[in-house]
């Protein structure tokens, strides 16, 4: 028995949700008093995955997997668990990890939890605690099958150092054959992307343009923030949708959020409100995003907004 | 080319999430019921390929009787048929294999549903039709269009996205991009009257066991009140957002 964590390295890179799952496989591991096996593929350094508590890793490098294709890992990851005779297989949250782990659970037979929030509060039977109603609550399932699938929601469980001296066995399973072509991939270089963010910085309407933007992209950068905005300012062009942030945009999960002149509609609130610290900046002090935030300023953003910019500089400058 | 359009019943965004039973259930008392957000979209491109590709579109659902208003909405949008299987959605893997058997008998060419509903925001059901049938499955898809047999699909990625081709038959899981809000069909006043005349057809379910179970349910714990820091000394909120929240 064990329990395995596919951890996603990113053109060879392990990002920050590879070690939040790696950490909780291995206290997970500790409660059902087994070892953790992380699986990595073409990773350039697994011994990185060490520190967080992977005792032994199985590595695949295999030039076919450089693009990520959801049947074909999928397949690995099923075939890692049968070798590895895992009880409980943790699948990274981001993008490719939740297109995977659902076909993953049926190639397994498994039952499926996703959007887990913290260790499991029993083993047998298999419970765990998740997100549910846009982040309104929570709800304890029961796993009832022998093998289990977990994906963890975004920056909820933390990142652990659990150093153990681990070993990395190469694995070369054999490929299934997935007719998908992968014709094109656009990324945005050089721009921090809102789902690896730790500070999301938010514009709305209350810019009143998007010639007023400059502001946010110099507090996001003070910050060492994404950008991001809401659906009205999407709706209007003022910016890119790719920015939209909120029910339907995408979900952010971060240390901290800062919304600037965002009155807090419900359908915001729902896709923010995971985040950790919540601060608004608005002129109205009836906006709703004030019941929802930690911090707040009520007051006009075109000049709250540079008073803080040079406030931070001088904080950095004090604390480099 | 034959459509199913997924549809989730949830309650509206707006609505108070409260539970009964000893917190094992939710509380429907007072909700408003509507058609998933996420499948909004999805519907809305079928509509486009049922008006310029002759696709024929059917929507369906897992549920009771009360999910029924739901779907006659779907049809009010436009789809040509609905079917509701007659059965309690409990797990994203039951209600997967129901779908997936009426995807099998009715030969569907192209599933689509909302990348996730936001009421479970599981993000499963579309990923495990496909893989019960080995199909083909895009998530998080942002733009389809389809040529004969050759489908050519869109996909977010993170800061980006990935443009793929494949074959039909496929399973998508779309998602606001596929198309944008702004051209969400709402149904009007024709689309109401024709709907009631549209055929919903009742499916027995296969009963399948579902492999999770929800056993309680919590609220958000209630939130301390927001400090307010005056707008004449910012310099609070960096010192607050350092010491005490420890953010930066």
């Amino acid at each position: 028995m064990s329990v395995l964590v596919y951890a996603e390295a990113s053109e060879g890179k392990f990002k920050k949700p590879a070690f939040e799952a790696t950490s909780y496989g291995k206290k997970v591991a500790e409660q059902m008093q087994t070892n953790l096996v992380v699986l990595a593929i073409n990773a350039n350094d697994t011994t990185e995955l060490y520190t967080y508590g992977a005792e032994k890793v199985i590595s695949v490098s295999n030039d076919a997997l450089k693009n990520f294709n959801a049947k074909i890992f999928a397949n690995i990851i099923k075939k890692a668990t049968e070798k590895e005779n895992a009880e409980v297989v943790i699948i990274e949250a981001n993008t490719n990890g939740l297109y995977t782990a659902p076909m993953v659970a049926v190639q397994l037979n498994a039952g499926y939890a996703s959007n887990v929030v913290a260790l499991p509060s029993a083993t047998a039977p298999f419970t765990v605690k998740r997100k549910t109603f846009s982040n309104k609550a929570f709800n304890n399932t029961q796993i009832l099958t022998e093998t289990k699938v977990l994906t963890l929601a975004k920056n909820s469980v933390g990142v652990h150092e659990i150093p153990v001296s681990g070993t990395t066995e190469e694995f070369s399973p054999e490929l299934v054959a997935c007719n998908l072509k992968s014709e094109s991939i656009e990324k945005t270089s050089g721009k921090i992307t809102i789902a690896d963010a730790d500070i999301v910085v938010s514009g709305g309407r209350g810019l009143k343009g998007p010639e007023n933007w400059g502001m946010i992209e110099e507090l996001a950068e003070v910050l060492g923030a994404a950008t991001a905005c809401s659906k009205p300012v999407s709706d209007l062009g003022w910016r890119p949708h790719s920015e939209h942030v909120g029910q339907t945009g995408k979900p952010v999960a971060a240390n901290l959020y800062l919304a600037v002149g965002i009155s807090g509609a419900i359908q915001h609130l729902a896709g923010v409100n995971s985040s950790k610290v919540k601060v608004v900046i608005n002129t109205d002090p009836e906006a709703p995003f004030f019941k929802a935030a930690d911090y707040g300023i009520v007051g006009d953003a075109f000049e709250v907004v540079p008073k803080l910019i040079e406030k931070l500089k001088e904080f950095k400058a004090n604390n480099a | 080319m034959k459509i199913l359009v997924c549809i989730s019943h949830v309650p509206d965004t707006t609505s108070k999430i409260n539970f009964t039973d000893d917190n094992s259930k939710f509380n429907s008392a007072g909700v408003q019921y509507v058609i998933n957000p996420f499948d909004e979209f999805v519907l809305t491109r079928a509509m486009w390929f049922k008006e310029k590709q002759g696709a024929t579109v059917t929507v369906i659902n897992v549920g009771n009787a009360t999910s029924e208003p739901t779907l006659r909405k779907a049809l009010a949008i436009g789809a040509d048929d609905a079917i509701r299987i007659n059965a309690e959605p409990t797990d994203g893997f039951a209600v997967a294999k129901e779908l997936a058997e009426v995807v099998k008998n009715g030969n569907y060419d192209l599933v689509m549903a909302g990348r996730e509903s936001i009421d479970y925001n599981g993000e499963m059901v579309p990923g495990m039709i496909a893989s019960l049938l080995n199909f083909n499955f895009i998530n998080a898809c942002i733009g389809i269009e389809i040529d004969g047999d050759a489908v050519t699909v869109s996909r977010e990625i993170d800061g980006g996205k990935e443009v793929i081709s494949a074959n039909l038959p496929i399973v998508i899981a779309g998602q606001k991009g596929i198309v944008e809000e702004k051209d969400l069909r709402i149904p009007n006043m024709r689309g109401i009257m024709m709907a009631r005349k549209k055929p919903l057809t009742i499916v027995e379910p296969i009963n399948t066991e579902a492999k999770t179970t929800i056993i309680s349910f919590e609220k958000q714990a209630a939130k301390s009140a927001c400090k307010l820091v005056d707008p004449n000394n910012v310099g609070e909120l960096v010192d607050l957002l350092h010491n005490e929240a420890k953010v930066i």
